[in-house]
């Protein structure tokens, strides 16, 4: 990738993570620490890769995207509202009684989100359904998701993992964000999912190795999916568990807490002066 | 008088109605007994089957069904209702998604394979979801076009199907319509109201009271929910007695569904035939006399909440 162009995504990655700390912080309630992890491939899928459009969001043909993790909604609303799916102002609203801005997606009520989630391990299931669905219409559209790694826990991703290299759905890519930590703690204290990598092999995924934070690891990551025939893809992100904000990182506390009034004013300064660090490296 | 399951019904419509490129029927490894194969024969590319694994065929079909798709999914009443509640709930309630689960061997005449497999608890647990579309159709006519009925529903239906041949209720020029119940019988001095498979045995209930001089009106209630309010509320009126039967646990079923609307509007008593007990092996005849699931005791009920008449 054209490093402009990275930094260019990581500014917008910033702004993202902006915007999940207003929601949850105003809400003060949600998800900040797994927000923070997948801002960068989010930004990435939405503003290089996925055919979506903010003015046209259930074209019958575009790309679907599905928050398996749906527990990290503010991150994703950061992003579909940079993208210009809803007003940046309203990720403030997030969890409000007045809000359409639910504390897990609704797609009945959010622009741009395909699938209501929240439930884990539901969301990877769905976005099996929609690759199927692709198959079945002989479409092109792909499809992609972001699970947990804690959220590999439950049963039925084990199914869905199955499933998607049963019908070869080749369409089906699906992001790991790995950032190592859940609620109770670190993932191999709580209930151990590794190796990652080699389960998904055996279920007869193609499986990519990425940085969760790199622009370049995740376009040959995507890249590598597009070019495997009759497999599915799943990547394993490493990622930081609350990226960017130096005291949110790499802990499981801050999975489902909100930030104070202190806290918060020094996690935006801090991803302000990232985004003027970057601003000014163009 | 021809008798045939309403799961077998269930197949034959899927192929019937099945012509529509939206439609995807799902199933989780019991295809030969859902009777979705039929399906699967004449449309292979729009059939997927899922393994064993039913909560991600709800989710598969949520995400088909977010795509554009009518999905039927397709298991026994109990993995579906059962297993995959929360995947119902969450995937295809709260989402509004045109999803059509077609539940079948549900209730006791499941028979020999028991209290594992008898699910008499999917009315009340479909009951509690907002939007949800519930038909439990009572013959070969009726489950057929009930499946038509739900393609024809934008969102979310359960339909529940039975194992055993069931005896026809409805005439052959039958018009189904979704959310009203048929009155079969008209009467006076009581009401029996039933659903699915029970409805054979209020018909002969009826005629057990009636050669004691007492008056039964028959009501089907094939759509459990929504219910259809008016013929309820009509029948505790003008006969001011009810008796409500299903092969379901006696707590969220039917019964609480039609008690809810005569305390509302017509406060009467009401007897509900059904079970607080798990299933058994057993063979289904036997199963229904030992649960009370007979026209001989519904009309014993119907004496009963006569006697409780005002």
């Amino acid at each position: 990738m054209d490093a402009k162009r990275a930094i260019e995504l990581a500014i917008i990655a910033n702004k993202v993570r902006k915007h999940a700390l207003e929601g949850v912080y105003t809400a003060q309630a949600g998800h900040p620490g797994g927000s923070l992890s997948i801002a960068d491939v989010l930004t990435y899928l939405y503003f290089e890769v996925m055919n979506v459009n903010a003015e046209n969001p259930k074209d019958p043909d575009r790309d679907r995207f599905v928050l398996s993790k749906g527990h990290t909604a503010p991150a994703l609303y950061g992003t579909l509202a940079e993208k210009g799916f809803f007003p940046v102002e309203d990720c403030k609203t997030f969890r409000n009684i007045n809000s359409y801005l639910q504390g897990h997606p609704d797609m009945n009520k959010v622009p741009g989100v395909d699938m209501s989630t929240g439930s884990l391990g539901q969301g990877v299931c769905a976005a099996g359904g929609m690759a199927i669905a692709a198959k079945i219409d002989n479409k092109d559209y792909r499809v992609y998701s972001i699970l947990g790694d804690g959220e590999l826990e439950e049963g039925q991703v084990w199914e869905q993992a199955m499933f998607a290299p049963h019908y070869k759905l080749d369409n089906l890519t699906i992001f790991v964000d790995n950032n190592g930590l859940q609620i109770d703690g670190d993932i191999t204290e709580v209930m151990n999912p590794k190796p990652i990598d080699k389960k998904f092999e055996a279920f007869g995924w193609n499986v990519v190795l990425a940085d969760a934070h790199d622009f370049n690891s995740l376009e040959a990551a995507v890249n590598a999916a597009k070019a495997c025939k009759d497999k599915p893809t799943a990547v394993i992100m490493k990622s930081v568990k609350g990226k960017n904000v130096s005291f949110m990182e790499n802990q499981a506390g801050w999975h489902g807490v909100a930030p104070n009034e202190e806290q918060y004013n020094k996690a935006i300064a801090e991803l302000d002066a990232k985004i003027a660090e970057l601003e000014a490296s163009l | 008088m021809a008798k045939q399951a309403t799961r077998v019904s269930y197949g034959e419509a899927l192929v019937k109605y099945g012509k529509d490129e939206k439609i995807v029927v799902l199933d989780a490894d019991l295809s030969k007994s859902t009777k979705t194969d039929m399906f699967k024969q004449v449309y292979p590319e729009r059939f997927v089957n899922c393994g064993i694994a039913e909560a991600d065929m709800m989710c598969v079909a949520a995400g088909l069904a977010a795509c554009g798709k009518i999905a039927f999914a397709s298991t026994f009443a109990m993995f579906a209702a059962g297993r995959a509640y929360e995947q119902i709930r969450n995937s295809i309630g709260y989402t509004k998604l045109n999803v059509k689960i077609g539940a079948t061997h549900a209730g006791i005449s499941v028979g020999e394979d028991g209290a594992s497999h008898q699910c008499l608890e999917d009315i009340a647990l479909m009951r509690t979801i907002p939007g949800m579309v519930i038909i439990n159709p009572a013959d070969d006519i009726e489950a057929q076009l009930a499946v038509k009925a739900a393609i024809d529903h934008d969102g979310p239906v359960y339909m529940r199907f039975g194992r055993l041949a069931v005896e026809d209720v409805n005439p052959a020029d039958y018009k189904f319509e979704l959310g009203k119940g048929v009155q079969l019988r008209d009467g006076k001095d009581v009401t029996l109201v039933a659903t699915g498979l029970m409805v054979q045995e209020a018909l002969k209930a009826a005629d057990m009271l009636a050669a004691d001089g007492i008056d039964a009106r028959v009501i089907n209630i094939h759509t459990i929910k929504p219910i259809d309010e008016e013929i309820i509320t009509k029948a505790a009126k003008e006969t001011g007695a009810i008796v409500t039967a299903e092969e379901h646990y006696i707590m969220g079923g039917l019964g609480s569904a039609v008690t809810e609307v005569v305390c509302a509007n017509a406060p009467c008593p009401v007897k509900i035939i059904g079970t607080d007990r798990y299933g058994k092996s057993g063979k289904p005849s036997e199963l229904f006399v030992e649960y009370g699931l007979t026209a001989e005791n519904m009309a014993a009920q119907a004496k009963a909440v006569i006697a409780l008449k005002k």
